[in-house]
């Protein structure tokens, strides 16, 4: 399978990573020779192949409705890279 | 050319848990910002979402409510897009394996007909944080308290024809997810968010037209608005020559005016897979009978009843009977004065009016139910007049006091009806007012009936204010007519 | 002193041969001197760690120890350290400081252990060389030109210069196993699910398991005793007991059924690597095991597979590095879209760019049937595999890696050269199984690793195995020059 330059840039959009106009190219030829390992899988039959998405076949224990957590704010912001007033801040964020 | 309108709804409903969906943050409304924020909350490095049970015995309730099948086996989902409200950069959701299967919900419309709207399915999911838009010096500010909350997303099928359908639908799910005590509707809260998609086509066409998506409507006088507005603006353009895109719009009910979201311009490719820190959740047969059995009367099945065992009529049956604290209240009121037909009048009318006019639930007032069905047993049995009974409800309203006799003493209201009692009263009121006895001998019905009322004034005024009214225009007539 | 097991340190510590702060200055003044070459840790705990000592002595002459009490270890950069800085290899943690333990962290604080410093890695576990983290490449004690294998090349490097007795470590593709063969130690990837992935920062969740790197097989059961745990708050942790691993260790393996993969033995295997599994597979013969040859015939499509979920996976769990609540945040950001571009591009590094964008590709509309779904669909081909295999045998032997350690900058340009490395450890990942890298042999004097893969859940008798082997043969025993 081979990527093309405007794959890369519409992936890198999605996925909000910078790939400079010098770089397209690179990152395209890369990310067609990770690609060409993966078409490999193609040969192989999985019809009636049921997907495996956990290792195990154990279902989710679920959590008893109760309030376990405690105001943490001064721990957590104090990493943040801006708050305040107890609020995360962002450029504008327009609708 | 002939138009049909098309509308289906999306419906968001937090759920009243204690806890968030894969956190033992609380939920509760209006805590300061970032104070119910968990490290899992705030997609922290390391840190693992654990479902709540009560999330999902809250969903598969509201399955149970409208008679859909419950997936014994649902998975969760991620959903991936960036937006500073939602902190891992993906939603967790249910895709392809939601918890509850199709049903339906049935409407009533103003003219008696009924329908019956399809539910094609709903799924838990997380809800996002919100984002403050008051200036930081040009930024944003956002609070994850709400990251995470509970919500069950319910999609209905374009079953809905006209902005009635939809808002009837909308009133009608309100009513049983309050009913069922899953969510506390209170959409200027947010708790219930309704998102409307509408398209149109030619009538006779099967083909469906190309849908917007009307999101956020928290009101349902908005949403009648929104949906004629954006009908309207479907219909011109097309009439115009031009197309309806796809888009997602938002509605002002202040200005009536609508525009495209910004944000949602770039259709978002959400790469969907499944969660692969959550495990398939599996639920056997024995644990949703369970919840079954804890249902509360539906509101259906509740409107049925008031009409069988209370004598009400549809109408009035179907509207008392959507909300539980409105129905436990109607039916409080009417087994204490016995009187179905006058309690419904009563709350439907005046009660209602309250409510509407002051902004309130009936969850949030003085008033008792007892205490309304006291004093509405007192007008019946003549204790006090109509007038009176207003004074009284007044008191009761603005809690002056609790006690409906204690009231209708303090404020001499109280009615006297014993007819001896009143045709001695009206014997002796008689006895000085022959000019007018004669006036009103001498003159047509016509004449008669307005020459009544000159009677009245005095009799009232010789029984200070309590004589009975009807009663006293009973002996009067009787004398008089003689 | 360094030279001495956790096992030996341990008791040495019990019978007051020496106290845990003798025992920690040793350490730290080691790596002070040595670790400059070798560069395998990222973070140091000198106040802490001898902090931490004092207290564990006290707990010693007060009676109330722990096998663990007073002895030092390590922990891969991956694992969430309260106050202490948990870089995962990445400019994008460079500032971060968690206000919480991971799980496996509090486990050892419990104990009474001595945290030394958080290892180097590859950067957020993605890699099999160690080249790639922000904090400079890990040389192989081994060799001043060679790589230590990835992406828990710290933790291996640091444990066979002799830097710490044993260090915690994550494989999510082989990134315990790979690097423990070649630096000549001992490693422990467990069935997934028997450590807590709470706090460890993910890279593809349904792959990453936290385990053991230490100089034997004893000290990997001492290690895992700590390690695994239920923990309600990862919903993929098993409730199962955890048993006494040091308890089993001496179990004869006469009549073991010991599997060899006919398709690990190709021709992809350098010829001398060969011949010193061939040796170490005697050796186990020796010890009364049944060799057979099987087949786990999809072999070839483990590395394909894993390349899409993994980078799938990541794909998303990275997305929370965003500039917005912790970690990296570029200069005056013009707007939010300028705040993720930036933020994200300048914090993470090419491989990581790199996964994240084909985990996005193979899950983007249109691509999730061929892709995505397709490589779950071969993983339970290969967990299939796996399964058929142990109805005949107990356990599976082969190499770790198809050559001894190799030079940096050597896989060339093309990013799949280096995804080969993990040809043999791969599929264990994929099916859940536990699997051990111990070391097997020489080959031009670089160390090469044996590779043992159990049943789920058999980590006991993975340990059994090898510390037999141990018993009988030396190569756990050899260290790089000037380290001893």
């Amino acid at each position: 399978m081979s990527i093309q330059r405007e794959d890369v840039e519409k992936i890198a959009r999605l996925a909000k990573l910078q790939v400079n106009e010098e770089q397209l190219e690179t990152v395209a030829n890369e990310l067609s020779n990770i690609l060409g390992l993966v078409d490999q899988l193609q040969a192989v039959n999985t019809d009636d192949i049921e997907p495996m998405a956990h290792p195990t076949d154990a279902v989710q224990t679920l959590r008893a409705d109760q309030v376990t957590e405690t105001d943490n704010r001064e721990a957590f912001q104090k990493i943040a890279p801006a708050t305040e007033n107890g609020l995360y801040l962002v450029p504008k964020v327009i609708e | 050319m002939q138009w049909e309108t098309v509308i289906g709804l999306e419906i968001h409903a937090q759920l009243t848990t204690q806890s968030k969906i894969f956190s033992g943050s609380s939920t509760t409304f209006g805590a300061e910002p970032n104070t119910q924020a968990s490290a899992v909350d705030l997609a922290m490095p390391g840190t693992l979402p654990v479902p709540n049970e009560e999330a999902f015995r809250k969903a598969i309730m509201f399955g149970l409510a409208i008679d859909a099948d419950i997936n014994k086996r649902s998975v969760f989902d991620r959903k991936n897009y960036f937006y500073p409200d939602l902190p891992k950069g993906y939603q967790t959701t249910q895709l392809d394996h939601p918890i509850v299967g199709a049903g339906h919900v049935e409407i009533q419309l103003k003219d008696g007909s009924k329908k019956s709207i399809r539910i094609h399915h709903a799924h838990l999911e997380e809800d996002a944080g919100k984002s403050l838009h008051e200036d930081f010096h040009g930024m944003s500010g956002i609070d994850l308290n709400r990251a995470g909350t509970p919500l069950i997303e319910i999609v209905t099928e374009p079953d809905m024809n006209t902005a009635e359908e939809a808002v009837a639908f909308a009133k009608k799910l309100h009513g049983l997810v309050s009913s069922i005590g899953i969510c506390d509707g209170e959409m200027s809260q947010g708790s219930l968010r309704f998102d409307v998609n509408i398209s149109i086509r030619p009538v006779g066409e099967e083909k469906l037209g190309t849908r917007t998506e009307t999101k956020n409507l928290n009101s349902f006088r908005f949403m009648e608005k929104a949906i004629a507005h954006e009908v309207e603006r479907q219909i011109e353009l097309i009439e115009d020559g031009g197309e309806v895109k796809q888009e997602t719009r938002l509605y002002d009910g202040e200005k009536d005016i609508s525009r495209s979201m910004r944000s949602k311009e770039e259709a978002n490719d959400y790469r969907y897979f499944p969660c692969p820190d959550l495990l398939p959740v599996v639920f056997d047969d024995d644990y949703i009978e369970a919840i079954r059995k804890t249902l509360p009367e539906l509101p259906d099945v509740r409107q049925a009843r008031f009409i069988e065992q209370l004598g009400l009529s549809e109408y009035d049956a179907g509207i008392l009977s959507a909300e539980n604290t409105m129905a436990i209240f109607f039916e409080a009121t009417a087994k204490t004065c016995n009187d179905a037909k006058l309690a419904a009048n009563w709350i439907m009318g005046e009660l209602s009016a309250r409510l509407n006019s002051e902004d309130k639930s009936i969850s949030g007032i003085e008033l008792k139910a007892e205490q309304l069905g006291t004093l509405i047993s007192r007008i019946k049995d003549g204790t006090v007049s109509s007038s009176g009974a207003k004074k009284v409800f007044d008191a009761l309203w603005s809690g002056e006091d609790n006690n409906v006799d204690k009231i209708i003493d303090a404020k001499g209201l109280k009615q006297v009806s014993d007819t001896g009692a009143l045709e001695a009263i009206v014997d002796e009121v008689l006895a000085g007012m022959t000019d007018q006895i004669e006036q009103y001998k001498a003159a047509d019905d016509k004449k008669r009936k307005k020459l009544m009322g000159g009677f009245m004034g005095p009799l009232m005024k010789a029984s200070k204010g309590q004589g009975n009214p009807k009663l006293f225009n009973q002996i009067l007539a009787k004398k008089l007519n003689n | 002193m360094h030279n001495k097991t956790v096992a030996e340190l341990s008791k040495g510590l019990a019978a007051g041969e020496f106290s845990s702060v003798e025992l920690t200055q040793h350490f730290l003044t080691r790596i002070a001197e040595q670790d400059t070459k070798i560069n395998s840790f990222i973070t140091v705990c000198e106040d802490d760690a001898l902090t931490e000592a004092k207290a564990a002595d006290e707990k010693i002459s007060a009676g109330n120890a722990t096998p663990w009490t007073g002895v030092p270890f390590a922990h891969k950069d991956i694992f969430c350290t309260q106050g202490v800085k948990t870089s995962c290899g990445s400019k994008m943690l460079d500032n971060f400081i968690p206000p919480y333990d991971a799980t496996v962290t509090s486990n050892f604080k419990q104990q009474g252990a001595v945290c030394l410093g958080k290892t180097n890695m590859d950067e957020f576990a993605m890699g099999s060389s160690n080249e790639s983290s922000y904090y400079g490449r890990v040389t192989n004690p081994w060799g001043e030109n060679l790589v230590p294998g990835g992406s828990s090349g710290g933790s291996a490097a640091a444990v066979a210069a002799r830097l710490t007795p044993a260090a915690t470590a994550t494989d999510t593709g082989g990134s315990i196993r790979q690097p423990s063969s070649l630096c000549g130690v001992t490693g422990l990837k467990p069935t997934y699910g028997r450590v807590s992935r709470y706090g460890m920062i993910a890279f593809a969740s349904s792959l990453d398991q936290g385990g053991p790197i230490a100089r034997t097989a004893e000290d990997a059961a001492m290690m895992l005793n700590v390690m695994a745990s239920y923990d309600k708050r990862d919903s993929t942790c098993i409730e199962r007991e955890v048993p006494d691993y040091t308890a089993t260790l001496n179990k004869s393996i006469e009549g073991l059924n010991i599997g060899l993969p006919k398709e690990f033995f190709s021709d992809q295997l350098d010829a001398k690597m060969q011949q010193q599994v061939q040796n170490a597979i005697n050796e186990l013969e020796k010890l009364g095991a049944n060799i057979k040859e099987i087949s786990l015939p999809h072999t070839e499509l483990s590395v394909p597979a894993y390349y899409i979920i993994a980078p799938a996976e990541c794909s998303a769990n990275l997305s929370r590095f965003d500039g917005v609540r912790y970690g990296h945040r570029c200069d005056n950001p013009k707007d939010l879209e300028d705040l993720y571009m930036r933020s994200r591009t300048e914090g993470f590094g090419e491989e990581v760019k790199r996964r994240i964008m084909v985990g996005a590709y193979a899950l983007s509309a249109g691509f999730y049937d061929a892709y995505y779904r397709k490589a779950q669909q071969v993983r339970r081909l290969i967990k299939n595999d796996f399964t058929n295999a142990f109805e005949n045998v107990d356990l599976i032997v082969g190499p770790t890696t198809p050559s001894p350690a190799f030079g940096f900058n050597s896989k060339g340009d093309d990013p799949t050269a280096m995804y080969l490395e993990d040809i043999f450890t791969i599929s264990t990942n994929l099916a859940g199984l536990p699997g051990m890298s111990i070391p097997g042999g020489m080959v031009d004097g670089l160390p090469v690793g044996l590779q043992l893969i159990g049943n789920y859940f058999d980590e006991a008798r993975l340990l059994n195995v090898s510390h037999q082997f141990q018993q009988a043969t030396d190569w756990h025993n050899k260290a790089p020059k000037n380290c001893l």
